[in-house]
């Protein structure tokens, strides 16, 4: 099968066709292609570029990715169900991105940084934050979560597309620090991961940060998930070219990747990393995947989507595609699938029970946190509430069932 | 002691920290070679290198975004934003980024980002090129907002804003850039709290409370009634986030009246804000209402008209009158 695809061929649909000839009338060329190895029948394919980083993705390697992807896929489901249960207050289900986020994630190394949005917890799976911690900020006990000094994972970033200006900063730094350790004889080769989604891709945010980090060159992967839907705009609307063609304009390469292909992905990612950790500048890849699911548990895509879309989807699976694939090799049997979704459970169960004792911070954490250092007005206010709240009876304020009105409440 | 300007001693304090603190960077729009369109940066590229003196793209919320990763990294970028009116497309950055990222992080990143913004009018420029915004990022917890008078404060205030660990906002009068004062700088000066202020005039019948470009304003406000025999203590805040309640109810306790000015608009602006602490803190105090002298509720005008708009020594005395009436 051929490797490069063009997108039309990807979706095979009428809408597809005509966006794929607005494309080219735009650009007056064929739009970006599409890297893809391992197609949705399982069967590998070959590219005289990413073949040779795909080499590195042995079968363990590739079992290990299913696994994970396998596992990212069952917290997803618990976090609904938890969400659905009232024990969060909303959940952002990634679940059709699996192969984006763990193909890329895992192609990173420890000592490069990644600023995420906020969908990317197969991302941060693969960077070992806890995923209970993870659901602090959904759960309303914390507007981070994590330390993102243990894993180089940042926080999760609401307001679209500001993380990728963070991302190219923090990149300048490490060229900074590039240059001292140079110095000094040393030398720590790391690069950033900026991920986006097709919707942020109009915010200002993203045409800055590609501006500076061209500028620069900055060791930058701008990574824009692809799933076709922000909330319940549809990618046409935000952009008439491919996204991955836009990073020609700033003078860097522009890969579109079969999102839903983890070796791809992986493969395309290792490629980019390694480029930018070179001092070659930014890359941007624009991983084509489809966000199968609700934008959150409060969207409802049935209004603004069919649902033979999404089963077109869900027919380019990213997991059924390796597993046809692993077993058609011989590389795994049923032991290791079963394996896999016993530990897939084990993690469900965790995230269940952990999420139940997750703790609800004291307000007085938030005085605490406002400043770095000491502020007289947030002292004012603590001595205040202080006081206010020493006047109820044992010196905390008076208990309120949850969902109870104050006024309600002692009656 | 030397006599210096308030963009040299800027300049002067920016050299300074550049030279001790290898961490510390400049970043701007034609900040390198021109040295900012206020020369604040003047010489300072041929000193350090392009590395620690950067020539931005022409994008604010591409300098205040990148700011914060470089802090992130352990860096200390001290950002120049080139008119007051053009920091609006960095707002986003600052105020839901930048203010925030200690907070959400529960303590555990710190953004020690400085953000250096000329402000205010009287230079007779175009539209965008005179306003006070201060009160808009003063409303935003999480940042600092430091505004120096005189070149001695802004020697100090631009290397203290650099050594602190929360985001600094410094508000740089423009239009008294080329005024001269002396400056210390010798050690004691790095002792004096940038967030407190000062009590410039000692009086008993009135306080006058200003910062920035007024601060001259009141002095001479001050000096003009004295002339009418009445006795006006004149307070330069200094800082705005944290506001210095302390120094101005201490002196309202003893003159009993107050005057805020500042050139932005008066409505919402931080004037109402020191009335309302001022009439919980010191209401027995007082014998008058606390009285605001500032700009119009409108967008800054035209600079044929902006004397109009302005407050000037005779808003000042007027607002007195209207304070020692009751």
């Amino acid at each position: 099968m051929g490797t490069h695809l063009p997108s039309t061929e990807f979706d095979g649909t009428a809408v597809d066709d005509q966006r794929e000839a607005d494309a080219e009338a735009v650009m007056g060329e064929p739009p970006a292609q599409m890297v893809q190895l391992l197609g949705p029948d399982g069967k590998l394919g070959f590219d005289p570029v990413f073949t040779g980083y795909a080499e590195k993705v042995t079968p363990e390697v590739l079992r290990g990715l299913y696994a994970d992807m396998a596992a990212i896929r069952r917290f997803d489901v618990e976090a609904t169900a938890l969400q659905r249960q009232g024990q969060l207050a909303l959940w952002v289900p990634l679940t059709g991105q699996e192969a984006a986020q763990i193909g890329s994630g895992r192609a990173s190394r420890p000592q490069d940084y990644i600023f995420p949005t906020y969908r990317e917890h197969g991302v941060a799976y693969t960077r070992n934050v806890d995923l209970a911690e993870l659901l602090r900020q959904f759960r309303g006990v914390s507007n981070g979560g994590w330390n993102p000094k243990d894993t180089n994972f940042h926080l999760y970033t609401l307001v679209l597309a500001a993380q990728t200006l963070h991302a190219v900063g923090y990149a300048m730094g490490i060229q900074r620090d590039q240059k001292l350790a140079a110095a000094q004889g040393s030398g720590d080769e790391a690069a950033v991961i900026a991920y986006f989604g097709d919707g942020a891709s109009s915010e200002g945010d993203v045409h800055e940060s590609m501006v500076f980090a061209s500028s620069y060159n900055a060791p930058v992967v701008f990574f824009c998930q692809n799933n076709h839907w922000a909330i319940s705009v549809p990618t046409n609307v935000q952009t008439r070219v491919p996204l991955s063609n836009r990073a020609k304009g700033y003078g860097f390469p522009g890969i579109r990747v079969d999102g839903n292909d983890v070796i791809a992905v992986h493969a395309v990612t290792e490629w980019a990393l390694e480029h930018a950790r070179q001092g070659k500048g930014p890359v941007l890849i624009e991983a084509f995947t489809y966000r199968v699911g609700a934008h959150t548990t409060a969207d409802d895509p049935t209004k603004y989507r069919h649902s033979a879309e999404e089963d077109a989807w869900r027919a380019k699976d990213p997991l059924a595609r390796v597993e046809k694939y692993l077993r058609a090799e011989g590389l795994a049997d049923d032991a290791f699938f079963a394996k896999v979704k016993a530990d897939g459970d084990e993690l469900a169960a965790y995230v269940r029970r952990t999420t139940h004792d997750l703790e609800t911070p004291d307000i007085r954490s938030a005085f605490a946190n406002t400043y770095a250092e000491a502020h007289p007005l947030v002292a004012e206010e603590l001595a205040w509430f202080e006081e206010y709240t020493a006047g109820f009876e044992g010196g905390d304020l008076p208990a309120e069932p949850s969902g109870q009105p104050a006024a309600k409440a002692g009656h | 002691m030397t006599t210096m300007t308030i963009a040299k001693a800027i300049n002067e304090g920016l050299r300074e920290t550049l030279a001790s603190n290898p961490k510390s960077l400049l970043m701007g729009e034609d900040i390198g070679p021109l040295g900012g369109v206020y020369r604040v940066t003047d010489g300072l590229i041929g000193e350090f290198g392009p590395d620690r003196v950067v020539d931005t793209p022409l994008a604010e919320s591409g300098i205040i975004g990148t700011a914060i990763g470089l802090a992130l990294r352990g860096y200390r970028p001290v950002c120049e934003i080139q008119f007051d009116g053009f920091v609006f497309p960095g707002f986003n950055q600052i105020t839901t980024q930048l203010a925030k990222m200690h907070a959400r992080s529960n303590g555990n990143l710190t953004v020690p980002v400085v953000i250096r913004i000329p402000y205010g009018g009287g230079i007779g420029s175009v539209e965008h090129h005179s306003e006070s915004p201060e009160a808009l990022f003063a409303h935003t917890a999480g940042l600092r907002i430091i505004t120096p008078s005189n070149a001695h404060d802004a020697y100090w205030m631009v290397q203290q804003a650099v050594e602190c660990q929360d985001p600094v906002i410094i508000f740089e009068p423009k239009r008294r850039y080329w005024l001269k004062g002396e400056v210390d700088t010798a050690a004691p000066g790095r002792a004096e709290d940038p967030f407190k202020a000062h009590v410039l005039r000692e009086g008993t019948d009135a306080t006058v409370v200003a910062y920035g470009p007024l601060v001259p304003v009141a002095l001479a406000a001050a000096n003009a009634a004295e002339e009418d025999g009445r006795s006006v203590e004149v307070i330069d805040l200094r800082s705005i986030s944290p506001l210095d309640f302390d120094t101005v109810a201490a002196s309202v306790q003893k003159t009993g009246r107050l005057v805020v000015a500042h050139e932005a608009p008066t409505f919402g602006g931080i004037g109402g804000e020191i009335a309302a602490r001022i009439s919980e803190r010191a209401f027995h105090s007082l014998e008058a209402p606390v009285i605001r002298v500032g700009g119009f509720h409108m967008p800054y005008p035209v600079a044929k008209v902006e004397e109009d708009y302005l407050p000037d020594i005779d808003r000042i005395l007027e607002a007195l009158d209207r304070a020692l009436s009751y």
